[in-house]
């Protein structure tokens, strides 16, 4: 038997246990993955919770719902990769071998990297909602607040959902604006980049967006420390900002397995071929999702884009065909802006998002780069999306390859 | 695409003034650069620096402050010292590399 192991079962490696398991021949092919958790968190679902959108429930269900019939599941923690050896060594000691590995750990946050967040205000005012646990605080912190400096800040970058900053504070504003307080709250985007996202014509839309909605950007802000007695925070040349209550994007690094196994870069970001998606080390090893060192989003629908490349890419390797599949770092986001409505922004690795149509040139339903009601729609739909096609690895409507169709290059 | 001339050399910049071709770079032009961007002289510490980022993006590394900070040639707030305001932005313009995409 010739064996496959996918490490992670997040959006990724769900997706491509399911796409494996149909291609290749249960009598020839053994499939394992390997995560630590038992749960299938909807990520992007986070942020609604602050706001009493969605609850906890609407975010979760167990991990083994969506693992096809014919793949073994480990829940267990990964000591390392041995690239050499071909083995993946679990932390209980126990040795996995394969002919071909993809590795799909994905990116957390590491709040201990910047000193402070972790203080004595820690899910009292400060709070992160990237996670379950932070995000169901900061709903009970508001279900009570009475208002004052209210602070988000990215730690630096690379983020998860670059955009997911973007639509806090618009829905925090929609959400003080509804509860009548809107007055007492002062909105503050503190960001370690010159403006409100890192992509020129975006950039422009979305921070003039946030300029209607009376939201401050605090441009250049690279974060040292949290101080908690004073209730600030100080960056590196010492500006400060104070917060009553801040949300904090901290730093983001890929799984510490990546650098025990030599396979990443110094945030642990395996090193990453950007158009074949494979392991810049290993032949037989191919990175999926938010784990590679790729320069796109770092976000589901471009793991979901990037899965049809690397099933194309692992397919083209098991049967020793040249590699055909080439990655253009296509991402698609919707971007929620309060108030029932969203954006939707459609980019890849060259270039940047820009206004016109989507999917259909002309027609839409949804609008780029602009505010919609269809667009928020959207968004909402697609969480029934996500646990009903594309986890189980299912044909979307919507093509691998960005297309310039609908896209308008000039006039804003 | 544009042209400058530095240290009298033509060079060729993109539309922020980033060079665009890594090659061209000298000594000599990133000190003129630097005196556009507001720093009278470069120091050893700052051609260290320079050097570590050439280095790194030659090898297709992203390029981040935290890593500059564990160069080994300043920490962090040295490196905002040595490149004042937005050290990464300036520090990349300065060494002759592509402005840092730091993700979207």
């Amino acid at each position: 038997m010739k064996k496959l192991v996918i490490l992670g079962a997040g959006t990724g490696g769900t997706i491509m246990a399911n796409k494996m398991r149909k291609e290749l021949d249960r009598d020839e092919w053994d499939i394992t993955i390997v995560d630590k958790h038992k749960t299938h968190y909807y990520q992007p679902g986070f942020l609604f919770i602050p706001f009493g959108m969605y609850k906890k429930r609407d975010v979760i269900k167990p991990k083994a719902d969506f693992i096809p019939y014919g793949v073994n599941v480990v829940y267990s923690e990964v000591d390392r990769v041995d690239g050499e050896k071909n083995q993946v060594i679990l932390q209980d000691g126990v040795v996995l071998n394969y002919d071909f590995l993809v590795i799909a750990t994905g990116v957390r946050i590491f709040p201990d990297e910047t000193p402070g967040i972790k203080g004595s205000l820690w899910h009292k005012k400060v709070f992160d909602f990237y996670t379950i646990e932070g995000s169901s605080a900061l709903a009970n912190f508001f279900k009570t607040w009475e208002g004052g400096d209210l602070v988000l800040n990215i730690a630096e970058n690379p983020i998860k959902c670059p955009v997911a900053p973007l639509e806090f504070v618009m829905f925090a504003d929609a959400f003080f604006v509804e509860r009548g307080m809107r007055d007492k709250v002062n909105i503050k985007f503190v960001t370690p980049m010159s403006g409100a996202f890192t992509k020129p014509r975006a950039s422009k839309v979305l921070g003039g967006l946030l300029k209607e909605k009376n939201i401050e950007i605090v441009p250049d802000f690279y974060i040292e420390k949290v101080d908690n007695e004073n209730q600030k925070i100080v960056s590196y040349d010492e500006k400060e900002v104070h917060f009553d209550c801040l949300i904090t994007i901290p730093v983001h690094k890929g799984d510490p397995m990546i650098g025990r196994s030599g396979l990443g870069d110094d945030m642990d970001f395996a090193l990453t071929d950007k158009y074949t998606l494979r392991s810049d080390k290993f032949e037989n090893i191919f990175i999926l999702g938010d784990a590679a060192n790729i320069p796109t989003s770092k976000a589901g629908s471009v793991v979901h884009f990037a899965s049809e490349i690397v099933f194309e890419n692992l397919m083209c390797a098991i049967e020793n065909r040249p590699l055909t599949g080439k990655f253009d770092g296509h991402s698609n986001c919707y971007i929620e802006t309060g108030f029932g409505k969203g954006a939707l922004i459609d980019f890849n690795y060259d270039t940047e998002p820009l206004p016109g149509h989507f999917p259909f040139p002309g027609i839409g339903p949804f609008g780029l780069l602009k505010e919609t009601r269809m667009n928020h729609y959207g968004k909402l739909i697609f969480r029934w999306m996500y646990w009903h096609i594309l986890l189980k690895g299912k044909e979307m409507p919507i093509s691998a390859h960005m297309t310039m169709a609908g896209k308008k290059l000039h006039d804003i | 695409m544009a042209e400058k001339t530095y240290a009298g050399v033509t060079i060729n910049v993109d539309e922020e003034g980033y060079m665009t071709d890594s090659s061209q770079w000298t000594k000599e032009v990133a000190a003129e650069i630097a005196k556009e961007e507001g720093i009278d002289e470069l120091t050893d510490t700052h051609y260290a620096v320079l050097e570590f980022i050439r280095q790194k993006v030659s090898e297709g590394a992203t390029l981040t402050i935290r890593a500059i900070g564990k160069s080994g040639h300043t920490d962090i707030k040295g490196f905002y010292k040595l490149f004042p305001g937005a050290p990464l932005k300036k520090a990349t313009k300065i060494a002759g590399v592509p402005k840092p995409s730091s993700c979207v």
